[in-house]
């Protein structure tokens, strides 16, 4: 379909935004396709929300370009574009109640086609001449056209029965609702969500997370989704982005950026790691810790020091005498579902394990992992 | 057993006993204030508008109130009154909602040396600043040979000068309060600037615009020294407040001047009230909106879900 298309929905050539003295982006290259669920990871004033707010047209870049469907949209004002906000606030209208939020942008919608004056030979009235003379867009949905719109999209995020709520007597979570289905009832080809998750509690958020991505599939609406919480991004997310200082770091699928980040602020950023020091032997083996491993073809040269990632999930605790590496346990916390444990190794710090089973304090052991868990990374 | 319960309880009632007493107490002073000072007055406001004396008698009566309507005289200074003041809110209105839009949506450094400018000549003296009117307005006159002084424009100016402050501050308060998230809420669904100023912005400053309204009609109504020093002593730009005075001051009737206070206070009650309802059509919850313009939005959701 739309996604074989060579030209990608949202297109950001070179963006970058200053205020005052401040380089809040500092030149943003990044392709949106059709039906995507992109999703913008970065900790607070990395750029992700300007990012988003440049794209639904609330800021313009200081330079740049945005390209919609290969069309230049860099001036165009938000209410002229195809994409639709879930503001971190919600901005649900006070004054209007669950309905009247809803079809607040159906009652503004205009068709482009102009209207049609019957030729029926009567005379036009004076408000048909000016009309004739100065609108443009006259086509607007009736009221029945816009609740059959407004009720599809209230039962679409449950929340049938609250049409004539007041928004400040909703919940969080209803209202996030609110603000969701007022979005997407004008079937925007983008949604933008704004940290849109972080107001609701840990449950409530893991069941939006769900909701939103079956959301996503159902409307084949493109999402973009802007969060610094990185267990919301690779649950939802189709393509991750993440971002630094005002740069994008590394774009990926959620595997991809998990397995292979591309360096320590990346692995840091997304899960837990451990990263050691390492130079590289040969095109084959790099040594860290003390000793050489084998870790198949990559892409460094010989003599480079690189970052060697390890995930703590990745390690096993085992007899020293079979370790790969060895080391004194130097703590232990129990996370529920398992025991987190330091290692100290003689000469490089501590390894972090993730382990189901308790290893008193003190005690030397080994540690293990296959070759596909080592992961080489430039040293930043 | 019992005996501990009975004392509990003994506590209990005691405790709340002296807490009302002491709310009452508190409060006892701002009571026999108000009684003496607005309730009193009123009070014998309303029964001054019922009397009448003759020789010696003093007797109740609605003599006053038929001499009111029937003298076309009279109905025609409240009439007027009403009249200019109504322009002059319409004005006030007009004039004052882009300056407080503009205050309202500045940052707060703008802000505050903007809402100074705007309050500084209420620091003179009000009737300093209408002589001084009155001289320009001479002046100019002099110069061009326009007559101003004794005409409705003079006055319907005069009353826009000394009474813009009361509808800018009102209104600026209540747009300063309007998340700016919902301007782009508005925009991002499709609305351009004068939809979402009619959409949004409008009812959303509706608590500012109704006391503002209320703070430029009431006084505007009742002035009595822009109509007597800017109508140039034109008997036509005899108002009702001037009407009163003249009753209270150079007159001894007070009470033909309390009935008229009494017919002014009740017609400007209605249409207080007609404004007040106009509001409540265009805003579906009115409890909702008065919390909002209270405590601002977020508090008004937290009010709203307890």
């Amino acid at each position: 379909m739309e996604n074989s298309s060579p030209v990608p929905l949202i297109e950001l050539r070179d963006i970058r935004k200053d205020f005052g003295t401040t380089k809040v982006l500092k030149g943003i290259n990044l392709n949106i396709n059709s039906n995507e669920f992109v999703t913008l990871l970065g900790p607070s004033g990395c750029g992700k929300t300007t990012t988003l707010r440049i794209i639904g047209g609330f800021e313009s870049p200081t330079s740049g370009q945005i390209l919609f469907q290969g069309k230049d949209i860099t001036s165009t004002p938000p209410y002229d574009r195809s994409t639709n906000t879930v503001f971190q606030s919600y901005a649900l209208f006070p004054h209007l109640d669950v309905y009247d939020n809803i079809a607040f942008g159906l009652r503004l919608y205009q068709s482009d086609e102009p209207r049609e004056f019957p030729d029926d030979g009567q005379p036009l009235t004076f408000k048909e001449k000016v009309q004739k003379l100065f609108l443009k867009k006259t086509k607007h949905l009736t009221e029945a056209e816009i609740a059959e719109k407004v009720n599809k999209a209230i039962s679409l995020v449950n929340l049938t029965g609250m049409e004539h709520r007041n928004v400040g007597h909703l919940s969080g979570g209803q209202r996030q609702r609110v603000a969701i289905a007022r979005a997407i009832v004008l079937r925007p080809k983008v949604l933008l969500l704004d940290e849109s998750l972080s107001a609701l509690d840990l449950k409530l958020r893991k069941e939006m997370q769900y909701e939103l991505k079956e959301l996503q599939r159902s409307t084949g609406i493109t999402f973009v989704f802007v969060t610094h919480d990185q267990e919301e991004a690779l649950t939802m997310s189709d393509k991750i982005v993440v971002m630094k200082d005002g740069n994008i770091e590394q774009v990926g699928t959620a595997e991809e950026i998990y397995n292979e980040p591309i360096d320590r602020y990346v692995a840091n950023f997304i899960g837990d790691s451990d990263i050691l020091e390492g130079k590289i032997i040969d095109e084959k083996h790099v040594e860290f810790g003390g000793e050489d491993f084998y870790c198949g073809e990559h892409r460094f040269p010989v003599d480079a020091v690189v970052d060697v990632l390890l995930r703590p999930e990745d390690l096993d605790i085992v007899y020293p005498s079979k370790g790969k590496l060895v080391g004194i346990v130097d703590s232990i916390f129990f996370k529920g579902v398992f025991y987190e444990v330091d290692v100290k190794l003689p000469n490089e710090g501590i390894i972090t394990v993730h382990t189901t089973d308790y290893i008193p304090v003190g005690k030397t052991v080994g540690l293990t992992f296959s070759t596909e868990d080592i992961h080489l990374m430039e040293q930043m | 057993m019992a005996f501990h319960v009975n004392n509990i309880k003994k506590q209990k009632t005691n405790g709340k006993g002296f807490k009302a007493n002491a709310t009452l107490f508190s409060a006892t002073p701002y009571f026999l204030l108000l009684m003496i000072l607005v309730l009193l007055p009123f009070i014998f406001i309303i029964l001054y508008a019922f009397m009448s004396k003759s020789a010696s008698k003093i007797y109740l009566t609605l003599d006053n109130f038929s001499k009111f309507v029937t003298n076309g005289n009279f109905v025609a200074a409240a009439g007027k009154s009403l009249l200019f003041a109504f322009v002059t809110t319409v004005i006030c209105l007009i004039l004052a909602y882009p300056i407080a839009y503009f205050i309202g949506r500045s940052k707060a450094k703008v802000r505050s040396l903007l809402v100074t400018l705007i309050t500084v000549p209420m620091w003179i003296n009000m009737l300093l600043r209408i002589l001084a009117w009155q001289q320009i307005f001479g002046m100019i006159s002099s110069w061009t040979g326009i007559t101003l002084l004794g005409t409705d424009f003079a006055i319907i100016f005069g009353m826009v000068y000394i009474f813009l402050p009361f509808m800018i501050i009102p209104l600026y308060t209540s747009i300063m309060k309007i998340d700016p998230a919902f301007y782009e809420a508005s925009k991002d669904l499709g609305a351009d600037s004068v939809e979402t100023f009619f959409k949004v912005s409008l009812p959303l400053s509706m608590p500012g615009i109704i006391s503002g309204i209320t703070m430029v009609f009431l006084p505007a109504a009742t002035s009595i020294i822009i109509p007597q020093e800017l109508g140039d002593g034109n008997s036509k730009y005899i108002l009702i407040g001037n009407l009163i005075e003249s009753y209270f001051y150079k007159g001894d009737d007070y009470y033909f001047g309390s009935a008229i206070a009494v017919v002014l206070s009740l017609t400007l009650l209605l249409s207080i009230y007609l404004v007040n309802k106009l509001d409540r059509t265009n805003v579906k919850d009115r409890s909702f909106v008065k919390k909002y313009a209270k405590f601002g939005y977020e508090k008004a959701l937290e009010g709203g879900n307890r």
